[in-house]
C-alpha cells in the first residue's frame, strides 16, 4: 500500500479529526476525488491480528476505548452540583473509532425522524427541533453507505421504513434462538418483526470473510474483518489512493484560526507528547459528540472567546444520551446465545411518537444477548439471586446458555441544559481539561422508558419466558452514542452547523458527526452519521473543485 | 437494585491502563510455559497468609459441592495476577479487607485468626459479616472472573468455569446455536425463521 508522509508543514488540503464511523468516511470520499488528506487519530492502529477475546480487557478495561486514567471524565446531573470522575461515556479511540467495536446495529433513520417538531409540537423543557433536511436528502447517502462498507439486511421487511433506492448489498442475518422466539412472538401480538439491518457479513464481500458466528461483536474487535468498521472497509480504500495519510496516536489539542477567522490547521500531540501543526486548507472534525465539543472550546482565540465556531453559544449544548432498557427472560432450553452476532430481529412498530400516550418519545426493541460469561455471572442475574455461594453459581450455571434479551432504544430529548464543558480544574495526562459531563433525563424520557418495558415484557411473556427481569425506567449508564452539541440547523442563531457540517461562523471548518444530530431518533446512530458524512464529503468536493474553500 | 451490565462498568471503579494489561498477558504467556515446562507456579503478589484466608473465602464464593468450583479454576492465582498488573492499585483495598476478616475469624474462633480452623458454615459467616464492603465487591469480581474470564489470566484452568456455564470458546460456530433456531423444535413444523 502506497500510503504518503506528509509533512507538517505541507499545507495539505484537508485534516480531518477523528478516524473513526465519519472520519474514515471522509478520508475515502477526500482522498478518492483527488485531494490530499492527513487523517489526525488519537487512538492507535490496530489491526485483527491485534484482538482477542479477553473478556476482561475489552469489557471491563478499556482494551478500545477511552481510558478514563489518562482521559478523565467528569460528571454532574446539574449545574448545582460538582462534578465527579466517572467514565460517563465511552467512544471508540483507535483508527476506525467505534465503528470497530460496535454491535453493527445499522438502523437508517425514518421520515419522521427529521421533522418531529412538527409533528409533535414543543415539548416543555426541551429543544425538539426539525433537522435542516429530510430523509429523502441523505437516502442516497444511506445507500452509498451500505454499499461502500458492507450492511446486511431485508429491504422492504421493515415497514416503518422510508423509501429505499436499492435492497441491501449483503442477505439478511438468519434468526438465532432469540430471533427465532421473538420473530414468532412479535408476529402473534400483530406487530412487524424484520431481520436486523447489520453492519456484519453474511457473504464474503470487497476481499473480506463472512461472519463466522464466534459471537465477539460488541465491545470487541472483529478477528474476521466480518464487522464492516471503517478500519476494514473505506480506511484501506482512502490509503490505496496514495493522497491519504492516517497519522495514529496523534492527539488534537488546538484548531488554529488566522486573523480572518479562517482555520489554517490543527495542533497535536505526537506519540512522544511533542506538539506538531499540520497545516491545512480546511479543517474536518470527525471526533465524536463530545471530542469534538472538547476541542472547539479549547480552540477558543479573540476573534472566537467562547469556543471556536461558537458565536451561538450552542457548541457542547443538546447532549443526548444512550438510552433504553435491557431487559432478560429465562428460557426452558438452552438457547446458547453467546454463539453469532448479538443480535438478529427487531421490531420498530413502538418507533414513533404518539402525543395520545401523553409523553414525546418512542423506541425499536430488538432480540439479542448482551452478556459474555464473568460479566453475566457478576451482573446479568435476577435481583433475587445470592451474590455468593452454591445457589449464586447454580444459577449462573444454569441461566447463562437460557437467557435471552431484549434492549430497547429510546428517545433521549435535547435539552439545553445538558452539556458538554471543560472541567475548570481536572486535566488529562496531556495537561489538557478533561471533559465535564452536566445531563439528567427529561421526564418524557423517563416516561417513554415506564411506557416500553411494558411492551418488551409482553414480548418476553409471548416468547415463553420463565421468569422475567432486567433495567427499571430512569438508569443510569455510561452513554456510548454521543449526540447533539453542535446541532445542525438553518439559523445561525440557533445551530452550529449547516445540514453538510459547514460551521456557520467558519467558512472552512466542518464538523461532522454524531454532534451534528438535532434529535436523537431512536439511537442507533451510526448509520446516519455515515450517511451524513458521505453527504458532507460530496458537498465539500463540489465546493473545492468550484475554488469555494 | 438490579444491576445491569453496563451499570456494573460504568460504576466499576476499575480502570486500568492498557500497558498494565499488556505486561499481564505478558506475564501470563510466561506463567503458561512454566506450566508446561512441569514447574510450580509461584505467586506474583500474594502473601502465603493471604492467600490462604483467600482461597477458603473463594471458595465459599463459587464452591465446588456440584462440581469444579473457584478451587479447582485457581481463582485464587487469577487474583494474584490481578494485584500484581492491571488492579495494583487495590492491593490497600485487600490489605484493608483482610484486617475485616481476620477480625471476623477471631469473633467466631477466640484467640485464632485462621480461617483454616474455621468450618464451612463458620466461613460464610464471615463472608456474612464482609459482604456489603467494598473489598467483598472486589474480591466478588475477582473471583467470578478467576473462574469464568480469559484463561491468559492464570485463573478458569482447564476452562472449567467455562465448562460449568456451557459457554464454548470455539472460533467459530453453525447453525442451530440452540434448542429454539434448529427448525426441528419449530411448533408450526414448518421452521421458516431460518
Amino acid at each position: 500500500m502506497t500510503t504518503p508522509a506528509f509533512r507538517p508543514t505541507d499545507e495539505v488540503d484537508f485534516v480531518v479529526i477523528g478516524a473513526g464511523a465519519a472520519g474514515g468516511v471522509m478520508a475515502k470520499e477526500l482522498s478518492i476525488a483527488g485531494f490530499r488528506v492527513v487523517v489526525l487519530e488519537q487512538g492507535p492502529y490496530l489491526r485483527q491480528s491485534d484482538y482477542s477475546h479477553d473478556e476482561l480487557k475489552y469489557t471491563i478495561l478499556p482494551g478500545l476505548t477511552n481510558d478514563p486514567k489518562t482521559q478523565p471524565v467528569t460528571y454532574r446531573k446539574s449545574e448545582k452540583e460538582s462534578a465527579k470522575p466517572i467514565k460517563a461515556i465511552e467512544y471508540g479511540r483507535q483508527v476506525g473509532g467505534g465503528s470497530v467495536h460496535f454491535t453493527g446495529n445499522y438502523w437508517r433513520f425514518h421520515e419522521a425522524d427529521f421533522h418531529e417538531q412538527t409533528l409533535f409540537g414543543d415539548v416543555a423543557g426541551a429543544a425538539l427541533a426539525d433537522w435542516p433536511l429530510e430523509y429523502k436528502d441523505l437516502e442516497p447517502f444511506y445507500t452509498k453507505a451500505e454499499y461502500d462498507l458492507g450492511i446486511s439486511g431485508l429491504a422492504g421487511a421493515n415497514p416503518f421504513e422510508g423509501p429505499r433506492s436499492k435492497p441491501y448489498p449483503l442477505p439478511p442475518i438468519p434468526a438465532k434462538s432469540s430471533g427465532v422466539l421473538f420473530e414468532r412472538a412479535a408476529k402473534k401480538l400483530g406487530l412487524h418483526p424484520f431481520p436486523a439491518p447489520l453492519a456484519i457479513l453474511t457473504r464474503p464481500y470487497q476481499g473480506r470473510s463472512a461472519c463466522v458466528n464466534c459471537g465477539f461483536c460488541e465491545s470487541f474487535g472483529c478477528e474476521m474483518r466480518a464487522k464492516s468498521s471503517t478500519l476494514v472497509s473505506v480506511i484501506p480504500m482512502a490509503e490505496a489512493t496514495g493522497r491519504c495519510e492516517i497519522r495514529p496516536t496523534s492527539y488534537v489539542r488546538r484548531i488554529k484560526v488566522d486573523d480572518h477567522g479562517k482555520v489554517t490547521g490543527a495542533v497535536y500531540f505526537d506519540r512522544n507528547r511533542k506538539e506538531i501543526f499540520q497545516r491545512a486548507k480546511v479543517v474536518v472534525v470527525c471526533a465524536n459528540g463530545v471530542e469534538s465539543t472538547k476541542l472547539l472550546l479549547m480552540s477558543s482565540s479573540n476573534l472566537f472567546p467562547h469556543g471556536l465556531a461558537n458565536t451561538s453559544g450552542l457548541v457542547g449544548k443538546h447532549l443526548m444520551w444512550d438510552l433504553g432498557l435491557l431487559l432478560e427472560g429465562l428460557f426452558e432450553h438452552p438457547a446458547n446465545e453467546f454463539k453469532g452476532v448479538q443480535v438478529t430481529r427487531v421490531i420498530h412498530d413502538y418507533y414513533a411518537a404518539d402525543a395520545k400516550r401523553g409523553f414525546y418519545g418512542g423506541a425499536g426493541i430488538d432480540a439479542r444477548f448482551d452478556y459474555y460469561p464473568a460479566g453475566f455471572a457478576l451482573s446479568g442475574l435476577p435481583p433475587d439471586t445470592p451474590r455468593w455461594g452454591l445457589e449464586f453459581k447454580k444459577t449462573f450455571g444454569h441461566y447463562f446458555t437460557r437467557t435471552i434479551s431484549l434492549l430497547s432504544h429510546a428517545t433521549s430529548l435535547p435539552v439545553e441544559s445538558n452539556t458538554v464543558t471543560l472541567d475548570p480544574t481536572a486535566t488529562d495526562a496531556w495537561g489538557l481539561p478533561a471533559v465535564r459531563i452536566t445531563y439528567s433525563q427529561h421526564p418524557d424520557d423517563v416516561a417513554t422508558q415506564a411506557w416500553i418495558r411494558q411492551r418488551q415484557m409482553e414480548i418476553l411473556e409471548a416468547m415463553g419466558a420463565k421468569k422475567t427481569w432486567g433495567d427499571q425506567p430512569g438508569g443510569f449508564y455510561t452513554s456510548r452514542h454521543l449526540m447533539g452539541t453542535c446541532r445542525m440547523g438553518k439559523d445561525p442563531a440557533k445551530s452550529v452547523v449547516d445540514s453538510y457540517g459547514r460551521a456557520h461562523d467558519v467558512a472552512n471548518l466542518f464538523i461532522v458527526d454524531g454532534s451534528n444530530f438535532v434529535t436523537s431518533a431512536r439511537q442507533q446512530p451510526t448509520a446516519t452519521i455515515q450517511a451524513l458524512a458521505y453527504r458532507a464529503a460530496d458537498n465539500m468536493v463540489r465546493m473545492a473543485r468550484r475554488g469555494e474553500l | 437494585m438490579p444491576i445491569s451490565r453496563r451499570d456494573w462498568i460504568f460504576g466499576s471503579v476499575r480502570l486500568a491502563l492498557l500497558p498494565q494489561v499488556l505486561r499481564a498477558q505478558d506475564h501470563a504467556r510466561k506463567a503458561a510455559k512454566a506450566i508446561s515446562n512441569g514447574h510450580a507456579i509461584p505467586f506474583e503478589y500474594l502473601e502465603p497468609e493471604a492467600a490462604r484466608t483467600l482461597v477458603a473465602l473463594a471458595a465459599e464464593i463459587i464452591p465446588s459441592d456440584d462440581g469444579p468450583g473457584a478451587t479447582e479454576a485457581g481463582a485464587l492465582y487469577f487474583i494474584d495476577r490481578a494485584l500484581a498488573t492491571f488492579d495494583s492499585d487495590k492491593r490497600e483495598l485487600y490489605r484493608s479487607g483482610l484486617k475485616e476478616v481476620g477480625a471476623a475469624i477471631s469473633r467466631l474462633s477466640p484467640g485464632s485468626a485462621d480461617v483454616e480452623g474455621l468450618s464451612r458454615e463458620q466461613r460464610r459467616e464471615v463472608i456474612r459479616a464482609v459482604q456489603s464492603t467494598e473489598f467483598f465487591a472486589v474480591l466478588r469480581e475477582h473471583v467470578v472472573l478467576g473462574f469464568l474470564g480469559d484463561l491468559e489470566y492464570r485463573g478458569n484452568q482447564g476452562k472449567v468455569g467455562w465448562r460449568y456455564i456451557g459457554f464454548d470458546d470455539q472460533m467459530a460456530f453453525t447453525q442451530p446455536f440452540g434448542y429454539y433456531d434448529n427448525p426441528e423444535n419449530d411448533p408450526d413444523g414448518k421452521g421458516e425463521t431460518r
